[in-house]
Protein backbone atom coordinates (compact mmCIF):
# COMPACT_ATOMS: atom_id res chain seq x y z
CA UNK A 1 0.00 0.00 0.00
CA UNK A 2 2.71 2.43 1.04
CA UNK A 3 6.26 1.56 0.05
CA UNK A 4 9.46 3.39 0.88
CA UNK A 5 12.75 2.28 -0.64
CA UNK A 6 15.98 3.82 0.65
CA UNK A 7 14.13 6.97 1.46
CA UNK A 8 15.91 9.90 3.09
CA UNK A 9 14.56 13.10 4.53
CA UNK A 10 16.26 16.28 5.68
CA UNK A 11 14.90 19.62 6.84
CA UNK A 12 17.37 21.95 5.17
CA UNK A 13 20.87 20.50 5.14
CA UNK A 14 20.81 18.26 8.22
CA UNK A 15 19.82 14.74 7.30
CA UNK A 16 17.13 13.44 9.69
CA UNK A 17 17.13 9.86 8.44
CA UNK A 18 18.30 7.95 5.41
CA UNK A 19 18.07 4.51 3.79
CA UNK A 20 14.64 3.94 5.26
CA UNK A 21 12.98 0.96 3.61
CA UNK A 22 9.45 0.16 4.69
CA UNK A 23 6.70 -1.78 2.97
CA UNK A 24 3.28 -1.48 4.55
CA UNK A 25 1.40 -4.55 3.37
CA UNK A 26 -2.42 -4.53 3.29
CA UNK A 27 -3.84 -5.52 6.65
CA UNK A 28 -0.57 -5.09 8.51
CA UNK A 29 -0.31 -3.42 11.93
CA UNK A 30 2.85 -1.41 12.60
CA UNK A 31 4.05 0.49 15.61
CA UNK A 32 6.72 3.15 15.17
CA UNK A 33 8.78 4.02 18.23
CA UNK A 34 11.89 5.99 18.91
CA UNK A 35 13.17 8.85 21.03
CA UNK A 36 11.58 12.24 20.81
CA UNK A 37 12.95 14.14 17.82
CA UNK A 38 14.10 10.98 16.02
CA UNK A 39 11.74 11.60 13.09
CA UNK A 40 8.61 9.56 13.79
CA UNK A 41 6.24 12.36 12.84
CA UNK A 42 8.34 13.20 9.81
CA UNK A 43 8.22 9.62 8.58
CA UNK A 44 4.45 9.54 8.96
CA UNK A 45 4.15 12.88 7.13
CA UNK A 46 6.00 11.28 4.24
CA UNK A 47 3.45 8.45 4.26
CA UNK A 48 0.51 10.78 3.68
CA UNK A 49 2.50 13.07 1.41
CA UNK A 50 2.56 16.16 3.54
CA UNK A 51 6.31 15.98 2.93
CA UNK A 52 8.17 14.56 -0.07
CA UNK A 53 11.27 12.39 0.36
CA UNK A 54 14.54 14.16 -0.34
CA UNK A 55 15.98 10.93 -1.69
CA UNK A 56 14.90 7.41 -2.53
CA UNK A 57 11.74 6.00 -4.07
CA UNK A 58 8.34 6.09 -2.52
CA UNK A 59 4.94 5.00 -3.77
CA UNK A 60 1.45 5.16 -2.31
CA UNK A 61 -1.18 2.74 -3.65
CA UNK A 62 1.25 1.91 -6.42
CA UNK A 63 1.80 5.49 -7.56
CA UNK A 64 5.15 7.20 -7.39
CA UNK A 65 4.65 10.18 -5.08
CA UNK A 66 7.05 12.46 -6.92
CA UNK A 67 5.00 12.37 -10.11
CA UNK A 68 1.55 12.59 -8.54
CA UNK A 69 -0.59 15.59 -9.52
CA UNK A 70 -2.03 17.73 -6.72
CA UNK A 71 -5.57 16.48 -7.24
CA UNK A 72 -4.26 12.93 -7.24
CA UNK A 73 -2.59 13.57 -3.91
CA UNK A 74 -5.88 14.89 -2.51
CA UNK A 75 -7.86 11.89 -3.76
CA UNK A 76 -5.23 9.48 -2.46
CA UNK A 77 -5.43 11.10 0.98
CA UNK A 78 -9.12 10.23 1.11
CA UNK A 79 -8.04 6.59 1.28
CA UNK A 80 -5.73 7.32 4.23
CA UNK A 81 -7.06 8.34 7.63
CA UNK A 82 -4.65 10.52 9.58
CA UNK A 83 -4.43 11.46 13.25
CA UNK A 84 -1.97 14.33 13.47
CA UNK A 85 0.14 14.99 16.47
CA UNK A 86 -1.15 18.55 16.53
CA UNK A 87 -4.79 17.88 15.70
CA UNK A 88 -6.02 20.34 13.12
CA UNK A 89 -9.68 21.26 13.24
CA UNK A 90 -11.70 24.12 11.83
CA UNK A 91 -12.25 26.17 14.96
CA UNK A 92 -15.40 27.89 13.69
CA UNK A 93 -17.31 24.66 13.09
CA UNK A 94 -18.97 22.47 15.72
CA UNK A 95 -17.28 19.16 16.44
CA UNK A 96 -19.85 17.03 14.60
CA UNK A 97 -19.31 19.02 11.39
CA UNK A 98 -15.57 18.80 11.83
CA UNK A 99 -15.76 15.04 12.08
CA UNK A 100 -17.92 14.88 8.96
CA UNK A 101 -15.61 17.24 7.07
CA UNK A 102 -13.75 14.53 5.10
CA UNK A 103 -17.16 13.41 3.81
CA UNK A 104 -18.16 17.00 3.04
CA UNK A 105 -15.08 17.86 1.02
CA UNK A 106 -15.27 14.66 -0.98
CA UNK A 107 -18.98 15.15 -1.69
CA UNK A 108 -20.09 12.05 0.26
CA UNK A 109 -21.89 13.74 3.12
CA UNK A 110 -25.18 11.90 2.94
CA UNK A 111 -26.89 8.68 3.90
CA UNK A 112 -25.03 5.77 5.42
CA UNK A 113 -21.80 7.66 5.95
CA UNK A 114 -23.46 10.15 8.25
CA UNK A 115 -25.08 7.38 10.29
CA UNK A 116 -21.55 6.24 11.11
CA UNK A 117 -20.94 9.63 12.67
CA UNK A 118 -23.17 9.13 15.71
CA UNK A 119 -21.86 5.64 16.32
CA UNK A 120 -18.30 6.83 15.99
CA UNK A 121 -18.82 9.75 18.36
CA UNK A 122 -20.30 7.33 20.87
CA UNK A 123 -17.29 5.06 20.55
CA UNK A 124 -14.79 7.82 21.29
CA UNK A 125 -17.05 9.17 24.07
CA UNK A 126 -17.90 12.49 22.44
CA UNK A 127 -21.66 12.11 21.87
CA UNK A 128 -22.48 14.93 24.21
CA UNK A 129 -19.85 17.25 22.69
CA UNK A 130 -21.29 17.27 19.17
CA UNK A 131 -22.10 20.98 19.25
CA UNK A 132 -18.91 22.09 20.99
CA UNK A 133 -16.35 24.11 19.06
CA UNK A 134 -12.87 22.53 18.88
CA UNK A 135 -11.20 25.19 21.06
CA UNK A 136 -13.62 24.28 23.85
CA UNK A 137 -12.37 20.67 23.93
CA UNK A 138 -9.65 19.28 26.16
CA UNK A 139 -6.47 17.82 24.67
CA UNK A 140 -7.74 14.29 25.19
CA UNK A 141 -11.10 15.07 23.64
CA UNK A 142 -9.38 16.56 20.62
CA UNK A 143 -7.28 13.44 20.19
CA UNK A 144 -10.33 11.21 20.32
CA UNK A 145 -12.06 13.51 17.86
CA UNK A 146 -9.06 13.35 15.55
CA UNK A 147 -9.22 9.54 15.57
CA UNK A 148 -12.93 9.63 14.81
CA UNK A 149 -12.35 12.03 11.90
CA UNK A 150 -9.52 9.84 10.60
CA UNK A 151 -11.76 6.78 10.31
CA UNK A 152 -15.01 8.42 9.17
CA UNK A 153 -14.14 7.84 5.51
CA UNK A 154 -13.60 4.15 6.13
CA UNK A 155 -9.99 4.48 4.93
CA UNK A 156 -7.82 1.62 3.77
CA UNK A 157 -4.89 2.89 5.81
CA UNK A 158 -4.92 4.56 9.22
CA UNK A 159 -1.90 6.60 10.23
CA UNK A 160 -1.91 7.86 13.82
CA UNK A 161 0.79 10.04 15.37
CA UNK A 162 0.77 9.58 19.17
CA UNK A 163 -3.01 9.07 19.22
CA UNK A 164 -3.04 8.30 22.94
CA UNK A 165 -0.58 10.93 24.14
CA UNK A 166 -3.14 12.94 26.07
CA UNK A 167 -5.68 10.40 27.25
CA UNK A 168 -5.84 8.19 30.32
CA UNK A 169 -5.04 4.50 30.19
CA UNK A 170 -8.67 3.44 30.04
CA UNK A 171 -9.35 5.66 27.04
CA UNK A 172 -6.07 4.58 25.44
CA UNK A 173 -7.25 0.99 25.52
CA UNK A 174 -10.61 2.04 24.10
CA UNK A 175 -8.96 3.85 21.20
CA UNK A 176 -6.61 0.92 20.66
CA UNK A 177 -9.65 -1.34 20.59
CA UNK A 178 -11.08 0.72 17.75
CA UNK A 179 -7.86 0.40 15.78
CA UNK A 180 -7.61 -3.32 16.46
CA UNK A 181 -11.18 -3.78 15.22
CA UNK A 182 -10.33 -1.83 12.07
CA UNK A 183 -7.25 -4.00 11.56
CA UNK A 184 -9.35 -7.12 11.89
CA UNK A 185 -11.56 -5.70 9.15
CA UNK A 186 -8.46 -5.63 6.96
CA UNK A 187 -7.31 -2.05 7.39
CA UNK A 188 -3.62 -1.21 7.44
CA UNK A 189 -2.60 0.53 10.66
CA UNK A 190 0.52 2.56 11.54
CA UNK A 191 0.81 4.08 14.99
CA UNK A 192 3.68 6.22 16.23
CA UNK A 193 3.93 6.03 20.01
CA UNK A 194 6.41 5.74 22.81
CA UNK A 195 3.88 4.09 25.09
CA UNK A 196 5.27 0.56 25.41
CA UNK A 197 2.25 -0.58 27.41
CA UNK A 198 0.03 0.28 24.48
CA UNK A 199 2.21 -1.83 22.19
CA UNK A 200 2.06 -4.75 24.60
CA UNK A 201 -1.71 -4.43 24.83
CA UNK A 202 -1.94 -4.54 21.04
CA UNK A 203 0.42 -7.51 20.80
CA UNK A 204 -1.89 -9.55 22.97
CA UNK A 205 -4.71 -9.13 20.43
CA UNK A 206 -3.26 -8.94 16.92
CA UNK A 207 0.03 -9.59 15.25
CA UNK A 208 2.03 -6.38 15.10
CA UNK A 209 5.45 -5.32 13.85
CA UNK A 210 7.33 -2.84 15.96
CA UNK A 211 9.80 -0.52 14.24
CA UNK A 212 12.23 1.74 15.94
CA UNK A 213 13.75 4.85 14.46
CA UNK A 214 16.88 6.21 16.09
CA UNK A 215 20.10 7.79 14.94
CA UNK A 216 18.74 8.35 11.46
CA UNK A 217 17.99 4.66 10.79
CA UNK A 218 14.83 2.57 10.91
CA UNK A 219 15.08 -0.95 12.35
CA UNK A 220 12.88 -3.71 13.63
CA UNK A 221 12.65 -3.33 17.40
CA UNK A 222 14.49 -5.86 19.49
CA UNK A 223 13.22 -8.44 21.89
CA UNK A 224 12.76 -5.99 24.76
CA UNK A 225 9.07 -5.86 23.85
CA UNK B 1 -10.60 22.64 -14.73
CA UNK B 2 -14.27 22.58 -15.63
CA UNK B 3 -15.93 25.03 -13.33
CA UNK B 4 -16.85 28.49 -14.44
CA UNK B 5 -18.66 31.55 -13.17
CA UNK B 6 -22.10 30.01 -13.55
CA UNK B 7 -21.39 26.74 -11.80
CA UNK B 8 -19.65 28.68 -9.09
CA UNK B 9 -22.59 30.97 -8.42
CA UNK B 10 -25.15 28.20 -8.60
CA UNK B 11 -23.06 25.63 -6.72
CA UNK B 12 -23.99 24.38 -3.29
CA UNK B 13 -22.96 26.62 -0.44
CA UNK B 14 -21.38 23.89 1.71
CA UNK B 15 -17.94 24.83 0.47
CA UNK B 16 -18.42 28.38 1.72
CA UNK B 17 -18.82 27.33 5.29
CA UNK B 18 -15.46 25.59 5.57
CA UNK B 19 -13.90 29.05 5.48
CA UNK B 20 -14.47 31.04 8.65
CA UNK B 21 -16.05 34.50 8.36
CA UNK B 22 -13.28 36.79 7.21
CA UNK B 23 -14.00 40.05 9.05
CA UNK B 24 -12.22 43.06 7.66
CA UNK B 25 -11.30 41.58 4.27
CA UNK B 26 -15.02 41.17 3.63
CA UNK B 27 -15.75 44.79 4.39
CA UNK B 28 -12.67 45.91 2.46
CA UNK B 29 -13.80 44.06 -0.65
CA UNK B 30 -17.33 45.36 -0.41
CA UNK B 31 -16.19 48.95 0.15
CA UNK B 32 -13.61 48.81 -2.67
CA UNK B 33 -16.14 47.42 -5.10
CA UNK B 34 -18.69 50.06 -4.13
CA UNK B 35 -16.24 52.97 -4.37
CA UNK B 36 -14.79 51.77 -7.66
CA UNK B 37 -18.23 51.20 -9.16
CA UNK B 38 -19.22 54.73 -8.12
CA UNK B 39 -16.15 56.14 -9.91
CA UNK B 40 -16.73 53.90 -12.89
CA UNK B 41 -20.19 55.39 -13.37
CA UNK B 42 -18.62 58.85 -13.70
CA UNK B 43 -15.86 57.65 -16.01
CA UNK B 44 -18.52 56.00 -18.15
CA UNK B 45 -20.67 59.15 -18.13
CA UNK B 46 -17.63 61.22 -19.09
CA UNK B 47 -16.78 58.93 -22.00
CA UNK B 48 -20.33 58.93 -23.30
CA UNK B 49 -20.79 62.69 -22.88
CA UNK B 50 -17.54 63.60 -24.61
CA UNK B 51 -18.39 61.20 -27.37
CA UNK B 52 -21.69 63.00 -27.90
CA UNK B 53 -19.98 66.38 -27.57
CA UNK B 54 -17.38 65.56 -30.20
CA UNK B 55 -20.09 64.42 -32.60
CA UNK B 56 -22.24 67.46 -31.94
CA UNK B 57 -19.42 69.93 -32.35
CA UNK B 58 -18.15 68.46 -35.53
CA UNK B 59 -21.69 68.22 -36.94
CA UNK B 60 -22.84 71.69 -35.96
CA UNK B 61 -19.63 73.45 -36.88
CA UNK B 62 -18.99 71.66 -40.09
CA UNK B 63 -22.07 72.94 -41.83
CA UNK B 64 -21.55 76.70 -41.40
CA UNK B 65 -18.86 79.25 -42.10
CA UNK B 66 -18.53 82.99 -41.74
CA UNK B 67 -17.09 85.71 -43.98
CA UNK B 68 -15.99 88.87 -42.24
CA UNK B 69 -15.46 92.12 -44.11
CA UNK B 70 -12.66 94.24 -42.64
CA UNK B 71 -12.25 97.24 -44.89
CA UNK B 72 -12.14 101.03 -44.67
CA UNK B 73 -15.69 102.28 -43.98
CA UNK B 74 -16.21 103.70 -47.44
CA UNK B 75 -15.42 100.37 -49.12
CA UNK B 76 -17.38 98.07 -46.78
CA UNK B 77 -20.67 98.20 -48.65
CA UNK B 78 -19.08 97.55 -52.07
CA UNK B 79 -16.92 94.67 -50.81
CA UNK B 80 -19.91 93.15 -49.00
CA UNK B 81 -21.83 93.08 -52.27
CA UNK B 82 -18.84 91.64 -54.16
CA UNK B 83 -18.28 88.92 -51.54
CA UNK B 84 -21.98 87.97 -51.59
CA UNK B 85 -21.83 87.67 -55.37
CA UNK B 86 -18.77 85.45 -55.20
CA UNK B 87 -20.36 83.26 -52.55
CA UNK B 88 -23.63 82.82 -54.38
CA UNK B 89 -21.76 81.56 -57.44
CA UNK B 90 -19.56 79.17 -55.48
CA UNK B 91 -20.44 75.48 -55.73
CA UNK B 92 -21.10 73.95 -52.30
CA UNK B 93 -22.58 77.10 -50.82
CA UNK B 94 -26.27 76.60 -50.09
CA UNK B 95 -26.96 80.04 -48.74
CA UNK B 96 -25.03 83.25 -48.05
CA UNK B 97 -26.66 86.05 -46.15
CA UNK B 98 -25.38 89.28 -44.61
CA UNK B 99 -26.19 89.49 -40.93
CA UNK B 100 -28.54 92.34 -39.93
CA UNK B 101 -27.55 94.66 -37.11
CA UNK B 102 -29.90 92.81 -34.77
CA UNK B 103 -28.29 89.49 -35.55
CA UNK B 104 -24.81 90.88 -35.05
CA UNK B 105 -25.86 92.49 -31.78
CA UNK B 106 -27.30 89.15 -30.64
CA UNK B 107 -23.98 87.47 -31.41
CA UNK B 108 -22.06 89.93 -29.29
CA UNK B 109 -24.58 90.33 -26.52
CA UNK B 110 -23.24 87.51 -24.32
CA UNK B 111 -19.90 89.33 -24.17
CA UNK B 112 -20.85 93.01 -24.14
CA UNK B 113 -24.42 93.26 -22.88
CA UNK B 114 -27.64 94.24 -24.68
CA UNK B 115 -27.18 98.00 -25.30
CA UNK B 116 -24.27 97.75 -27.68
CA UNK B 117 -23.94 100.88 -29.90
CA UNK B 118 -22.92 99.01 -33.05
CA UNK B 119 -22.46 102.17 -35.11
CA UNK B 120 -19.83 103.62 -32.79
CA UNK B 121 -17.98 100.34 -32.51
CA UNK B 122 -17.07 99.61 -36.08
CA UNK B 123 -18.13 96.02 -35.87
CA UNK B 124 -17.24 94.30 -39.11
CA UNK B 125 -19.95 93.18 -41.47
CA UNK B 126 -20.56 89.44 -41.29
CA UNK B 127 -21.91 87.02 -43.87
CA UNK B 128 -23.26 83.70 -42.67
CA UNK B 129 -22.50 80.91 -45.14
CA UNK B 130 -24.41 77.63 -45.02
CA UNK B 131 -22.81 74.75 -46.86
CA UNK B 132 -24.43 71.98 -48.83
CA UNK B 133 -23.83 68.31 -47.97
CA UNK B 134 -20.68 68.28 -50.08
CA UNK B 135 -19.26 71.51 -48.71
CA UNK B 136 -17.14 74.04 -50.61
CA UNK B 137 -13.47 74.20 -51.45
CA UNK B 138 -12.13 76.67 -48.87
CA UNK B 139 -8.81 77.28 -50.67
CA UNK B 140 -10.46 78.11 -54.00
CA UNK B 141 -13.03 80.32 -52.31
CA UNK B 142 -10.34 82.25 -50.45
CA UNK B 143 -8.50 82.90 -53.69
CA UNK B 144 -11.61 84.21 -55.41
CA UNK B 145 -12.57 86.38 -52.44
CA UNK B 146 -9.07 87.87 -52.36
CA UNK B 147 -9.55 88.98 -55.97
CA UNK B 148 -13.07 90.39 -55.68
CA UNK B 149 -13.17 91.65 -52.07
CA UNK B 150 -9.71 92.01 -50.53
CA UNK B 151 -11.17 92.81 -47.08
CA UNK B 152 -13.17 89.57 -46.91
CA UNK B 153 -11.86 86.93 -44.53
CA UNK B 154 -13.30 83.44 -44.75
CA UNK B 155 -13.60 81.68 -41.44
CA UNK B 156 -14.66 78.11 -42.13
CA UNK B 157 -14.40 77.03 -38.46
CA UNK B 158 -12.10 74.14 -39.21
CA UNK B 159 -9.33 76.15 -37.65
CA UNK B 160 -10.97 76.12 -34.22
CA UNK B 161 -13.20 73.14 -34.70
CA UNK B 162 -10.26 70.74 -34.94
CA UNK B 163 -8.79 71.43 -31.48
CA UNK B 164 -12.25 71.30 -29.90
CA UNK B 165 -13.00 67.95 -31.41
CA UNK B 166 -9.51 66.78 -30.51
CA UNK B 167 -10.08 67.90 -26.91
CA UNK B 168 -13.37 66.04 -26.79
CA UNK B 169 -11.72 62.92 -28.15
CA UNK B 170 -8.90 63.26 -25.64
CA UNK B 171 -11.46 63.50 -22.85
CA UNK B 172 -13.22 60.42 -24.10
CA UNK B 173 -9.91 58.55 -24.17
CA UNK B 174 -9.25 59.72 -20.60
CA UNK B 175 -12.65 58.37 -19.60
CA UNK B 176 -11.83 55.00 -21.10
CA UNK B 177 -8.37 54.96 -19.50
CA UNK B 178 -10.05 55.77 -16.17
CA UNK B 179 -12.35 52.78 -16.61
CA UNK B 180 -9.31 50.59 -17.29
CA UNK B 181 -7.47 51.96 -14.26
CA UNK B 182 -10.51 51.50 -12.05
CA UNK B 183 -10.77 47.86 -13.15
CA UNK B 184 -7.07 47.29 -12.52
CA UNK B 185 -7.21 48.98 -9.11
CA UNK B 186 -10.25 46.91 -8.17
CA UNK B 187 -8.48 43.73 -9.21
CA UNK B 188 -5.39 44.72 -7.22
CA UNK B 189 -7.35 45.60 -4.07
CA UNK B 190 -9.43 42.45 -4.20
CA UNK B 191 -6.32 40.35 -4.82
CA UNK B 192 -4.75 41.90 -1.71
CA UNK B 193 -7.91 41.32 0.32
CA UNK B 194 -8.05 37.70 -0.84
CA UNK B 195 -4.40 37.17 -0.05
CA UNK B 196 -4.96 38.56 3.43
CA UNK B 197 -7.93 36.24 3.89
CA UNK B 198 -5.98 33.27 2.56
CA UNK B 199 -2.99 34.02 4.76
CA UNK B 200 -5.22 34.40 7.81
CA UNK B 201 -6.73 31.02 6.98
CA UNK B 202 -3.59 29.09 6.10
CA UNK B 203 -4.30 26.65 8.94
CA UNK B 204 -7.78 25.99 7.60
CA UNK B 205 -6.45 25.50 4.09
CA UNK B 206 -3.76 23.14 5.37
CA UNK B 207 -6.31 21.12 7.35
CA UNK B 208 -8.63 20.88 4.35
CA UNK B 209 -5.81 19.78 2.07
CA UNK B 210 -4.78 17.03 4.48
CA UNK B 211 -8.25 15.52 4.63
CA UNK B 212 -8.38 15.30 0.85
CA UNK B 213 -10.04 18.53 -0.33
CA UNK B 214 -9.24 19.38 -3.93
CA UNK B 215 -7.69 22.76 -4.70
CA UNK B 216 -10.77 23.69 -6.69
CA UNK B 217 -12.99 22.97 -3.69
CA UNK B 218 -10.96 25.18 -1.38
CA UNK B 219 -10.57 27.93 -3.97
CA UNK B 220 -14.30 27.88 -4.66
CA UNK B 221 -15.07 28.66 -1.03
CA UNK B 222 -13.02 31.85 -1.25
CA UNK B 223 -13.87 32.79 -4.83
CA UNK B 224 -17.61 32.49 -4.26
CA UNK B 225 -17.49 34.67 -1.21
CA UNK B 226 -15.37 37.42 -2.70
CA UNK B 227 -17.24 37.44 -5.98
CA UNK B 228 -20.60 37.81 -4.27
CA UNK B 229 -19.22 40.56 -2.06
CA UNK B 230 -17.79 42.45 -5.03
CA UNK B 231 -21.10 42.07 -6.83
CA UNK B 232 -23.04 43.42 -3.86
CA UNK B 233 -20.64 46.31 -3.31
CA UNK B 234 -20.53 47.24 -6.99
CA UNK B 235 -24.32 47.15 -7.19
CA UNK B 236 -24.59 49.64 -4.34
CA UNK B 237 -21.82 51.84 -5.79
CA UNK B 238 -23.38 51.82 -9.24
CA UNK B 239 -26.80 52.78 -7.93
CA UNK B 240 -25.28 55.62 -5.93
CA UNK B 241 -23.26 56.77 -8.95
CA UNK B 242 -26.24 56.70 -11.28
CA UNK B 243 -28.32 58.60 -8.75
CA UNK B 244 -25.57 61.20 -8.44
CA UNK B 245 -25.39 61.63 -12.23
CA UNK B 246 -29.17 61.85 -12.47
CA UNK B 247 -29.16 64.60 -9.84
CA UNK B 248 -26.56 66.73 -11.69
CA UNK B 249 -27.93 70.17 -12.70
CA UNK B 250 -29.44 69.94 -16.18
CA UNK B 251 -27.57 71.11 -19.24
CA UNK B 252 -29.43 74.39 -19.77
CA UNK B 253 -28.95 75.59 -16.21
CA UNK B 254 -25.33 74.55 -15.87
CA UNK B 255 -24.21 75.39 -19.40
CA UNK B 256 -20.65 75.42 -20.61
CA UNK B 257 -18.55 72.31 -20.45
CA UNK B 258 -20.89 70.42 -18.14
CA UNK B 259 -23.49 70.47 -20.90
CA UNK B 260 -24.64 66.92 -21.27
CA UNK B 261 -22.47 65.14 -18.65
CA UNK B 262 -24.76 62.24 -17.95
CA UNK B 263 -26.57 59.47 -19.72
CA UNK B 264 -29.26 59.80 -22.32
CA UNK B 265 -31.80 57.31 -23.57
CA UNK B 266 -30.42 53.79 -23.69
CA UNK B 267 -27.18 55.11 -22.17
CA UNK B 268 -28.82 54.68 -18.77
CA UNK B 269 -28.61 50.92 -19.25
CA UNK B 270 -24.83 50.93 -19.70
CA UNK B 271 -23.92 51.33 -15.99
CA UNK B 272 -25.69 48.02 -15.42
CA UNK B 273 -22.59 46.41 -16.91
CA UNK B 274 -20.50 47.63 -13.98
CA UNK B 275 -21.66 45.21 -11.21
CA UNK B 276 -21.22 42.04 -13.30
CA UNK B 277 -17.91 43.41 -14.59
CA UNK B 278 -16.76 43.99 -10.99
CA UNK B 279 -17.88 40.47 -10.09
CA UNK B 280 -15.90 39.10 -13.02
CA UNK B 281 -12.81 41.05 -11.99
CA UNK B 282 -13.19 39.77 -8.41
CA UNK B 283 -13.73 36.23 -9.66
CA UNK B 284 -10.54 36.28 -11.71
CA UNK B 285 -8.47 38.05 -9.05
CA UNK B 286 -9.60 35.75 -6.23
CA UNK B 287 -9.12 32.63 -8.27
CA UNK B 288 -5.63 33.71 -9.22
CA UNK B 289 -4.71 34.52 -5.62
CA UNK B 290 -6.29 31.34 -4.25
CA UNK B 291 -4.53 28.98 -6.62
CA UNK B 292 -1.24 30.73 -6.08
CA UNK B 293 -1.55 30.31 -2.31
CA UNK B 294 -2.70 26.71 -2.69
CA UNK B 295 0.34 25.77 -4.72
CA UNK B 296 2.39 26.56 -1.63
CA UNK B 297 0.32 24.21 0.55
CA UNK B 298 1.53 20.57 0.48
N1 LIG C 1 9.22 21.87 9.87
C1 LIG C 1 10.42 21.56 10.41
N2 LIG C 1 11.51 22.29 10.06
C2 LIG C 1 12.71 22.00 10.57
N3 LIG C 1 12.94 21.01 11.42
C3 LIG C 1 11.92 20.23 11.81
C4 LIG C 1 10.60 20.48 11.32
N4 LIG C 1 9.77 19.55 11.87
C5 LIG C 1 10.54 18.78 12.66
N5 LIG C 1 11.83 19.17 12.63
C6 LIG C 1 12.93 18.57 13.35
O1 LIG C 1 13.08 17.24 12.89
C7 LIG C 1 13.34 16.38 13.97
C8 LIG C 1 12.33 15.27 14.01
O2 LIG C 1 11.05 15.78 14.29
P1 LIG C 1 9.80 14.83 14.39
O3 LIG C 1 9.65 14.09 13.12
O4 LIG C 1 8.63 15.63 14.84
O5 LIG C 1 10.27 13.83 15.53
P2 LIG C 1 9.39 12.93 16.52
O6 LIG C 1 7.99 12.92 16.00
O7 LIG C 1 10.05 11.62 16.48
O8 LIG C 1 9.50 13.56 17.85
C9 LIG C 1 13.32 17.21 15.23
O9 LIG C 1 14.65 17.51 15.59
C10 LIG C 1 12.62 18.46 14.83
O10 LIG C 1 13.15 19.56 15.53
MG1 LIG D 1 6.23 13.52 16.77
Amino acid sequence: MIELDNVAYSYGNDSLFSDVTLHLAPGSFHFLTGPSGSGKSTLLKLCYMELMPTDGIMSVFGKDVTTMARDDVARTRRRIGVVHQECQFLDHMPLAENLALPLTVSGRDEGAHVDNLDELMGWVGLSRRAEALPPQLSGGERQRAALARAVIMDPEVLIADEPTGNVDWEMSLRLLQLMVELNRMGKTIVIATHDLNLIRAAKSQVSVRVLRIAGGKLRLAGAEL
Amino acid sequence: MSWNVVSMLSGESGADRVVPPTGFTARLTMFTAAAMAFLAVFALALSLATDRLATRWSDALARTATVRISAPPEQVARQLEAALTVLRTTPGVAEARALEDDARRALLEPWFGPDLPLDDLQIPELIEVIETEEGFDAVGLRARLAGEAPGAVLDDHTRWRAPLVRAAERLRALGLISLGLISAATAAMITLATQAALAANSQVIQALRLIGALDSYIARAFVRRFTLRALTGALAGTLAGVAAVALLPRADSAGGFLTGLGFSGTGWVLPLIIPPAAALVAFAATRFAAFRQLRETP
